[in-house]
C-alpha cells in the first residue's frame, strides 16, 4: 500500500510483511495446510454421517450400492489419480522453472478433470433418469411407511435389474444369478423354489405395481407389498442369520430387507449424492484455480524464485483426489 | 487526530522513548476517504472496522435482551400490553420465540465469537509479534467482509420475522424472510418443520463461519512463521497463546458446523431425511453435529478472554505472571478437552447411560485446566502492587464471575442433577455467567486496557470505574437470582410463567436495567475519549509486550522505520520507569534483562 515502506530491494512478489521469500512461502504453505485441515473435517461430517447410517443399515448399503457403477468409479479414480501426478509434475516444472512442461501439465490436470466431470455427469444423469435421486425425487423416498414415489420405485428397482442382466448375462430377475454357488439357499429362503420360473421377470423382483397406486392411492409398505405376486409379506420377514451367511457372495434383494431398512434406503442414495456432490463442487473450484495459475504460468509468472501459487493449488488438487480415494471404496465397493 | 503527546522539552527519558512516529503519521492517519478503509490490508484498520461492526451486532443482541427481560417482568403479556384476545396473545408469544431466537444468534454468532479474536486480536496481535501485518493481510480483509456480508443477511432474516409479527403480517412477499424461531441451535425436527426462515438463517451461519475460519488460518500462520528474533514459543505472550489455542480449535470446529448446516439445508430444500426419522433418519446425530461444533464454540468465546485476563493481571498488578508454562499449556489442554465433551448437552436425548457417564466425566476433567488458569491468576495477584483501574476492575470482576460460571457447570455435568436442571433458567444463568460475566468483561477489560494503544487517547478513569462496577452490579443482579429460579423448575424459553417465579423475574429484570445503564456509561465514556481524551503516552501501564514498544496510536507498518523488534520477556516490567511529566512509562537506561525463572 504504502511506497515509502519499500525502498530496500524487496522481489516485486514479496509483500510488504515478510522479510524473505521463503518466509513467504513457507507461510503461504503453513496456510494451506492448515486450510486442507479444514476441509478434511468438513468432510469429515458426512464420513461420520456414513459410518452412522451404514453401521446401523449394513444390507442398506449392500444392497443400494449395486445401484454405483463401479466401472465408471474406476476409471474416475485413474483419471484422478493420473491428474494429480500430471500436477505434481507440473510443481516440479515450476521449480525447474520449465515453462512449457509447466504449462503442458497444467492443461493436462485441467483435462482430468474435465474428464472426471463429464463422467461423473453421465452417472448422475443416469441414476436421475431411472429415479434415484435426491429427496422426494428417489425411487425409495417413503414416509411412515408410505411410499410417496411407487413410479419412482418400480423404475429404480426396474434399473438395478437391468444392470445385473447386462452384468451376468442373464435374465434380469435377479434370484438366479448363474455363476453364484449359493442361488439354491437364496431361493430356499423366499420359501417357493419354483416361483423365479413361473413368474415374469420383473415381477418376482419385487416390483409389481400396486393397483392402488393407479387408483391414484399411495400405498402403504404392506399393500405394496402385498400387490408382489409371490411371497409378498413372506419376503420380508426371517431375513437373518441366511442373509448373514450369503455376505459377500451375494447382495441382498430389495424385499429382503428389514422393513425399517425399506425406510432408510434412499439414505444412502442421499449420502452418496451428498458426499459426491461436495466433492465434485471441490473439483470444480480446483478447475478454477488450475485455470487461473495456467493463465499465469502462460503469462510467465512464475519462477523458480516464485512458485507458490503453483504449489498451493497442487496441494489443494492432492486433497480433492485424496477425497475421492476414500469416497471410492467406501461407496462403490461395498461388501 | 493528531494525537502525538508534546514531551517536556529537555526531558532526556522521554525523547528516547518512542512517542512520536517519523512523519508524524499512525495508522489512523495513514491515508484518507472510504477506499482507503474499505480496500485496507492494515491489520489495525481491519480491527477498527470489525469494532463498530461487532459492537453494533452487541446493541442489536443487547435490545432483543431487554425486549426479553422487559416482557418476563410479570406473568402474562407485558411487552405487547394490546394483546387482548387470544389471537394477538398467541402472536405474542410467537414473537417471543423470535427474539430469542435472535438474541441468542447475534449474540453467539455475530458478537461474542468474533469480539475478542477481530477485534483486540487483529489489533495487537501483529505488533506483540513485532511484526508489519498478519500472515495474509488480504485473507484478512476477506474475513471482515464475509463477516459484514454473512450479518447483514443474517440480520435481515431475523428481524423478518420479528416485524412481520409485530404488525401481525400474514402473507410475507418471497424476498421478505420470515424470520427464525428455533432458537439459535436449529435443533430438528422442529427445524425442518417450521416454515421461518432455516434456510437462509444457516446460509447466514455458514459465511459467518467463514469468517471465522479465516481468521483462525491466519492467526496460526502468523504466530508460526512472523515472530521476531529472540521470541521462542516460551516468550509468547500468553494473550497469543490464547488466540493460538482459539484458533486451532475454530480451524478442528467450524468445518464441522459448515457441513452441519448444509445438511440442515440439504434436508430442509431436498429433504434427504438424514434427520428425520419418519424418512429413516436419526435426529439425535443432528445434536451430536451440532455441538461437535457448538462446544468447541463456547471456548472459542472463552480462551481469548482468559488470554485477555492473563496480561492485564500481570500488568496491573506490576507482578511476573505466576505459572506462565501451566497457564500457555492449560489453553491448549482447554481446545482439546473442547473436542470431547459435546455429549454433555444430550444427557436427556436418550443417549445411552454409558455416553452418558463417559461425558460427564471427561466435561468434569475440564475443571482441572479452568482451575489451572484461576489459581494462576491469584498467586500473581498475591503481592503484587495491584492497581485498581478500570481494566483491573473488570479483570477481577471476570475472576469472580468465571469462577460461579465455571463451578456451576459442575452440577450440570453431573447426571442426576442435570436432568433436573436441563433446560432451566440454571443453564440460562450458567451459560451467562460464563459468556457475558466472563467473554464479555474479559472483552471489555481489553478494550479499556488497549484502548490507548489503539487510539492514542486515555479513558476518563472515574467514570470507566463506575462503568465496569455497574456492570458488574447489574450483571450479578440479573443472573445470579436464576440460578434460584431454574432451581425451583423456571423452565427456559418461555415467554409467560407462574405467578411462583413473579419476584425472581422482576428482580432479574430490573437488574438488567442497571447492567444497561452500566453498558451505556462504558459507551459514551468511549466516545468521550474519541473526541476529549488525553493524548496517550506509548506506555501507559508499563508493560513490556511489544505492543507497548511502538508509538500510540501505532505507525502505519507498526513500528518505526529502522526499528527490528527482538523477542522480549513480556512480564518483565523492571526496564520502565514512570514518568510523571508523560504520565506514562519509560525506558530505563541500559537495562538489561536477566532470564527469567
Ligand atoms: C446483556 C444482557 C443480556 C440479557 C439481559 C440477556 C437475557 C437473555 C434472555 C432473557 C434470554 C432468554 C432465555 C430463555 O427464555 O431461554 C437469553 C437467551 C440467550 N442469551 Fe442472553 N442476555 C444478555 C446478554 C447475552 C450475551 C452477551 C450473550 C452471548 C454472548 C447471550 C447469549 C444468549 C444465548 C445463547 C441465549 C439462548 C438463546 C436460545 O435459547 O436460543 N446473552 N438472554
Ligand atoms: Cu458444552
Amino acid at each position: 500500500m504504502s511506497d515509502h515502506a519499500h525502498d530496500h530491494d524487496h522481489p516485486p512478489h514479496l509483500a510488504h510483511h515478510f522479510e524473505t521469500s521463503e518466509q513467504q512461502m513457507e507461510s503461504g504453505k503453513l496456510g494451506m495446510w492448515v486450510f486442507l485441515a479444514t476441509e478434511i473435517l468438513m468432510f469429515g461430517g458426512l464420513f461420520c454421517a456414513y459410518s452412522v447410517y451404514r453401521a446401523n443399515h449394513p444390507e442398506v448399503f449392500l444392497f443400494a450400492h449395486q445401484y454405483l457403477d463401479t466401472m465408471w468409479g474406476a476409471i474416475n479414480t485413474a483419471v484422478l489419480l493420473a491428474s494429480s501426478f500430471t500436477m505434481a509434475w507440473g510443481v516440479r516444472a515450476a521449480q525447474l522453472g520449465q515453462k512449457s512442461i509447466l504449462i503442458i501439465m497444467l492443461s493436462l490436470t485441467l483435462l482430468g478433470g474435465f474428464g472426471f466431470m463429464v463422467i461423473k455427469t453421465i452417472e448422475y444423469s443416469g441414476k436421475y433418469s431411472h429415479d434415484i435421486w435426491v429427496g422426494g425425487l428417489n425411487g425409495f423416498y417413503q414416509k411412515d411407511g408410505l411410499l410417496l414415489n411407487p413410479e419412482g420405485n418400480y423404475e429404480a428397482l426396474h434399473y438395478l435389474d437391468e444392470k445385473k442382466a447386462k452384468k451376468y448375462g442373464k435374465d434380469a430377475h435377479g434370484d438366479d444369478h448363474g455363476d453364484h454357488a449359493h442361488g439354491d439357499s437364496h431361493a430356499a429362503h423366499h420359501g417357493e423354489d419354483t416361483h423365479a420360473e413361473a413368474t415374469p421377470v420383473v415381477e418376482v423382483s419385487g416390483i409389481g405395481r400396486p393397483a392402488a397406486a393407479e387408483a391414484g392411492l399411495i400405498p402403504s409398505l404392506t399393500e405394496y407389498k402385498a400387490a408382489i405376486p409371490t411371497g409378498g409379506e413372506a419376503f420380508v420377514t426371517g431375513v437373518g442369520a441366511e442373509q448373514i451367511a450369503y455376505h459377500g457372495s451375494h447382495y441382498p434383494e430389495f424385499d429382503e430387507l428389514a422393513p425399517m431398512d425399506h425406510n432408510s434406503t434412499h439414505i444412502f442414495f442421499q449420502i452418496y449424492f451428498m458426499m459426491t456432490g461436495l466433492h465434485g463442487i471441490h473439483v470444480l473450484i480446483g478447475m478454477g484455480l488450475i485455470t487461473w495459475i495456467l493463465v499465469k504460468s502462460i503469462a510467465g509468472a512464475f519462477s523458480p524464485a516464485y512458485y507458490t501459487p503453483v504449489d498451493l493449488v497442487g496441494l489443494y488438487w492432492h486433497l480433492v483426489d485424496l477425497i475421492w480415494i476414500f469416497l471410492f471404496p467406501l461407496l462403490y465397493l461395498i461388501h | 487526530m493528531s494525537v502525538i503527546p508534546n514531551p517536556a522539552p529537555g526531558d532526556v527519558a522521554a525523547e528516547k522513548t518512542p512517542t512520536e512516529p517519523p512523519h508524524g503519521d499512525n495508522y489512523i492517519t495513514h491515508g484518507k476517504g472510504f477506499l482507503s478503509w474499505a480496500l485496507t490490508i492494515d491489520h489495525k484498520r481491519i480491527g477498527i472496522m470489525y469494532m463498530v461492526g461487532v459492537l453494533a451486532a452487541f446493541f442489536i443482541g443487547g435490545i432483543m435482551a431487554i425486549a426479553l427481560r422487559t416482557e418476563l417482568i410479570a406473568p402474562g403479556a407485558t411487552l405487547m400490553f394490546w394483546a387482548n384476545d387470544d389471537a394477538a396473545l398467541n402472536s405474542n408469544w410467537r414473537l417471543y420465540n423470535q427474539l430469542f431466537t435472535v438474541h441468542g444468534a447475534v449474540m453467539v454468532f455475530m458478537f461474542i465469537i468474533p469480539a475478542i479474536p477481530a477485534i483486540l486480536g487483529n489489533m495487537v496481535l501483529p505488533i506483540m509479534l513485532g511484526a508489519k501485518d498478519v500472515a495474509f493481510p488480504k485473507l484478512n480483509l476477506l474475513s471482515l467482509y464475509c463477516w459484514i456480508g454473512g450479518s447483514i443477511f443474517f440480520t435481515w432474516i431475523l428481524f423478518g420475522g420479528v416485524i412481520g409479527t409485530l404488525f401481525g403480517i400474514q402473507d410475507m412477499p418471497w424476498y421478505f424472510p420470515k424470520g427464525l424461531d428455533t432458537g439459535w441451535t436449529f435443533y430438528t425436527p422442529y427445524s425442518t418443520e417450521t416454515n421461518t426462515g432455516v434456510l437462509l438463517g444457516t446460509i447466514g451461519v455458514f459465511i459467518l463461519g467463514f469468517s471465522s475460519i479465516l481468521t483462525g488460518v491466519n492467526f496460526i500462520a502468523t504466530i508460526h512463521m512472523l515472530r521476531p528474533k529472540g521470541m521462542g514459543w516460551g516468550k509468547l505472550p500468553l494473550f497469543l497463546w490464547a488466540l493460538y489455542a482459539t484458533a486451532i480449535i475454530q480451524i478442528l470446529a467450524t468445518p464441522v458446523l459448515a457441513i452441519t448446516v448444509l445438511l440442515l439445508m440439504a434436508e430442509k430444500v431436498l429433504g434427504i431425511g438424514i434427520f428425520d426419522p419418519a424418512l429413516g433418519g436419526d435426529p439425535v446425530l443432528y445434536q451430536h453435529f451440532f455441538w461437535f461444533y457448538s462446544h468447541p464454540a463456547v471456548y472459542i468465546m472463552i480462551l481469548p478472554g482468559l488470554g485477555v485476563i492473563s496480561e492485564i493481571i500481570s500488568i496491573h498488578s506490576r507482578k511476573h505472571i505466576f505459572g506462565y508454562k501451566f497457564i500457555a499449556a492449560s489453553s491448549l489442554a482447554i481446545a482439546l478437552f473442547g473436542f470431547i465433551v459435546w455429549g454433555h448437552h444430550m444427557f436427556t436425548s436418550g443417549q445411552s447411560a454409558l455416553l452418558n457417564s463417559v461425558f460427564s466425566l471427561l466435561t468434569m476433567s475440564v475443571a482441572i485446566p479452568s482451575a489451572v488458569k484461576v489459581f494462576n491468576y491469584l498467586a500473581t495477584l498475591y503481592n503484587g502492587r495491584i492497581r485498581l483501574d478500570s481494566p483491573m476492575l473488570y479483570a477481577l470482576g471476570f475472576i469472580w464471575l468465571f469462577t460461579i460460571g465455571g463451578l456451576t457447570g459442575l452440577p450440570l455435568a453431573a447426571l442426576s442433577t442435570d436432568i433436573h436442571y436441563h433446560d432451566t433458567y440454571f443453564v440460562v444463568a450458567h451459560f451467562h455467567y460464563v459468556m457475558v460475566g466472563s467473554t464479555l468483561f474479559a472483552f471489555l477489560a481489553g478494550m479499556n486496557h488497549w484502548w490507548p494503544k489503539m487510539f492514542g487517547k486515555m479513558l476518563d478513569e472515574k467514570w470507566a470505574r463506575i462503568g465496569a462496577i455497574m456492570t458488574f452490579v447489574g450483571f450479578n443482579a440479573t443472573f445470579f437470582i436464576q440460578f434460584i429460579a431454574g432451581s425451583q423448575g423456571m423452565p427456559r424459553r418461555y415467554a409467560d410463567y407462574d405467578q411462583q417465579y413473579f419476584w425472581y423475574h422482576l428482580f432479574s429484570t430490573l437488574g438488567s436495567y442497571v447492567l444497561t445503564i452500566g453498558l451505556f456509561i462504558v459507551l459514551f465514556n468511549w466516545i468521550h475519549s474519541l473526541r476529549k481524551g488525553k493524548p496517550a503516552p506509548a506506555n501507559p501501564w508499563g508493560a513490556n509486550s511489544l505492543e507497548w514498544h511502538t508509538p500510540s496510536p501505532p505507525p502505519h507498518a507498526n513500528f518505526e522505520d529502522g526499528v527490528e523488534p527482538e523477542g522480549v520477556d513480556p512480564y518483565d516490567y523492571h526496564g520502565w520507569d514512570y514518568d510523571e511529566s508523560i504520565d506514562g512509562y519509560v525506558k530505563k537506561e541500559g537495562y538489561v534483562p536477566k532470564e527469567h525463572h
